[in-house]
């Protein structure tokens, strides 16, 4: 990162003793990427943006929001119909958590589709599963503070999941409670942390970023650029692509923040917590049910505790489950078609931890439990092995020329 | 413009996906005797009918307010379905709030003011239990977005006092049939003929039910009306943002389609 191309008068004399233009300008302006990206690679800078409308909407909220057990719920109340547009702000906070979780999962399932975590981008994979879970942390935590019915129930599932650990279980879920049960304690750290974590998701974004532009975006092909022919600078070419993407994502979002404001979210939510009173079934958010259905798959507690946290832990491994040494699936016949039943499993995943513990239920969810490990344990190491890939292009350039990428496939 | 026509009709379909979830969203209830309603303010431009929610108003008032509290709407708030200042303040005065302790201490009484809560009609929750046999009526501020089925839940639970079945016991409740669970412990509170309206609108069961969601509706989100209208031109706008990109985006990108980058 020198300061060479960056000028001379102020810039450059700031830029001289702190290489801060010159640095955004390498990463948001000349970085070289593959010109061959489709849409699917617009959801990283989409991620971004969501977390920080969820940063600044989240602050705004924190202003007048109180953290108390006998305030809360009514604090969000005043927030919806005394604060000036909170109404909008809360919507918008509210679901901007379910689109940025929509957005992070598509751009994941990007990444397992064209391989993007082989090496030499392990420690960028590893870094965006980090941001994972902290925002699974972040998003839990956030849904407890309205304290309405499913706040309350949901925080004592949660953090009664510690009680499964071997002999200091119920020491630990005291002290996460900081009592001896869910109440005013929980509520206020809930909220003290809430308000720390999108910061160190913060952090850890900018490595995320540092590791991607050390080796560059992985690219539909999945081969390496062979020289300047194959790559583009960011601006203006993925700066307005990215841009397009955006105003197309905000169109449907703000769709839903207008028009269905509430259809991701629980109605008994807006019933105030009463320790009292369990509802008839206690749900998460949408975006944790495929694995709230693996936990409930394992009749046993601390097995399914183990089998949740597994069900994460396991994608860090995964560049070395993975024995193939083609990364795009466009080349790898067999995986191409695993691919695309993993994410149908992890849909039925979904639609299980969203419904009862019940009947055939309890069946279906298991298969889709045994096989969502048994995609990553079995499938990936064999296929790897045994499949024949297709021949790959001699260079990004050239496939362009050929025929534009489509996206998808 | 291939793409565009392209576009438009992915947009179509997103949102029609999302019109008809969130119409069928109101008919998704843990009862099958929920029957999917309409009302006013059902879909992407459907409004709080301001004349009805006013009915609705004086529905409560009336009946409702007896057992039901209405704790996170204050008496300004009613300029949202219509009343004037004037009407405010006199709607207001016909209650009674705690006065600051005055200046010998003593706690008095004041007529409330339109910055005051909806008095509530229980001293707090162990009298409200106390009066209603261990149940304490839910507050009515939130309960329309608070249950699912929404609206249509309501209509079909303030309906839902038929004749009871044979076996039913009624010593712990009475019989609803969209009630979960079709024991309740609300008495049927409408029969028709329970109010005389103020604008002379004839006081149906029907007619009192539907005011009385306009109403309630009204209190859960008040911001309704004007979330639905902003919401329209923030769409319209995006759309037109979305499109004014797209075409730059083919523009700046046809010397690297090209080959020519």
């Amino acid at each position: 990162m020198s300061n060479k191309n960056i000028g001379s008068g102020v810039i450059g004399w700031i830029d001289y003793r702190l290489p801060i233009f010159s640095t955004l300008k390498h990463t948001l302006v000349d970085y070289p990427t593959p010109k061959n990206l489709n849409y699917w690679w617009n959801f990283g800078s989409l991620a971004g943006i969501f977390l920080l409308i969820q940063i600044i909407t989240g602050i705004v909220l924190a202003m007048h929001y109180t953290p108390t057990v006998e305030g809360a719920f009514a604090s969000i109340e005043h927030i919806m119909r005394d604060v000036n547009y909170g109404w909008l702000i809360r919507y918008i906070h509210m679901n901007g958590s379910s689109f940025f979780f929509i957005v992070v999962y598509i751009h994941i399932f990007r990444g397992l589709y064209y391989g993007s975590y082989k090496s030499p981008r392990e420690v960028l994979w590893w870094l965006g599963l980090v941001i994972l879970l902290l925002m699974m942390a972040t998003a839990f935590m956030g849904y407890v503070l309205p304290w309405g019915q499913m706040s309350f129930w949901g925080a004592t599932v949660i953090t009664n999941l510690f009680s499964a650990v071997p002999v200091v279980g119920t020491a630990v879920v005291e002290w996460l409670w900081g009592g001896f049960a869910v109440d005013n304690a929980l509520l206020n750290r809930f909220f003290a942390l809430h308000y720390l974590f999108p910061f160190l998701i913060v952090g850890v974004v900018v490595l995320h970023i540092i590791a991607l532009h050390t080796h560059g975006s992985n690219n539909p092909l999945g081969i390496d650029k062979k020289g300047p022919q194959d790559s583009i600078p960011f601006h203006p070419y993925y700066t307005i692509k990215d841009l397009f993407g955006l105003s197309f994502v905000l169109t449907i979002f703000a769709f839903v923040v207008f028009f269905a404001p509430d259809y991701l979210g629980h109605p008994d939510n807006y019933i105030p917590a009463d320790p009292l009173k369990t509802p008839a079934h206690i749900v998460p958010e949408w975006y944790f049910l495929p694995f709230y259905a693996i936990l409930r798959a394992v009749p046993d507690k601390l097995g399914g505790v183990i089998a949740m946290i597994s069900a994460i832990l396991i994608l860090f491994v995964l560049p070395w489950l993975d024995t193939s040494k083609v990364r795009s699936a466009t080349f790898r016949p067999i995986y191409q078609k695993l691919f695309w039943l993993f994410v149908v499993d992890v849909i039925v995943l979904t639609w299980i931890g969203g419904s009862p513990a019940e009947g055939k239920f309890i069946l279906i969810g298991r298969i889709a439990t045994i096989y969502y490990f048994a995609h990553f344990l079995i499938l990936m190491p064999l296929v790897g092995v045994i499949e024949t890939t297709k021949p790959l292009p001699n260079s990004i350039s050239e496939s362009v020329l050929k025929k534009p990428i489509k996206g998808g496939k | 413009m291939f793409i565009i026509n392209k576009i438009i009709q992915i947009f179509f379909l997103l949102t029609t996906i999302v019109f008809f979830n969130l119409t069928n969203v109101n008919a998704k209830s843990n009862d099958s005797n929920v029957d999917k309603m309409h009302f006013s303010f059902d879909g992407i431009f459907g409004l709080i009918d301001k004349a009805s929610a006013r009915r609705g108003l004086q529905v409560y008032t009336e009946i409702c307010s007896g057992c039901h509290s209405l704790k996170h709407v204050s008496y300004r708030n009613l300029s949202g379905i219509g009343f004037s200042s004037d009407q405010i303040i006199s709607f207001a005065s016909q209650y009674e709030v705690l006065a600051d302790p005055d200046s010998e201490g003593e706690v008095t009484m004041r007529s409330a003011l339109p910055s005051d809560r909806f008095i509530s009609p229980y001293k707090n929750s162990n009298q409200a239990k106390y009066m209603n046999n261990g149940a304490i009526p839910p507050d009515l501020s939130l309960v329309v977005k608070a249950r699912a089925g929404a609206a249509s839940y309501f209509y079909s639970l303030l309906n839902g006092y038929k004749e009871e079945p044979e076996n039913f016991d009624s010593s712990n409740g009475y019989y609803n049939e969209a009630y979960p669970g079709h024991i309740i412990a609300m008495p049927q509170p409408l029969y028709g003929e329970d109010v005389e309206y103020l604008d002379g609108t004839e006081a149906t069961l029907e007619q009192e039910i539907m005011d009385l969601i306009s109403f309630l509706t009204w209190t859960g989100q008040p911001e309704l009306n004007e979330r639905k209208s902003m919401g329209f031109r923030v769409f319209l706008f995006l759309i037109f943002m979305t499109t004014i990109l797209f075409i730059s985006y083919k523009k700046i990108w046809k010397r690297v389609k090209a080959g020519l980058i």
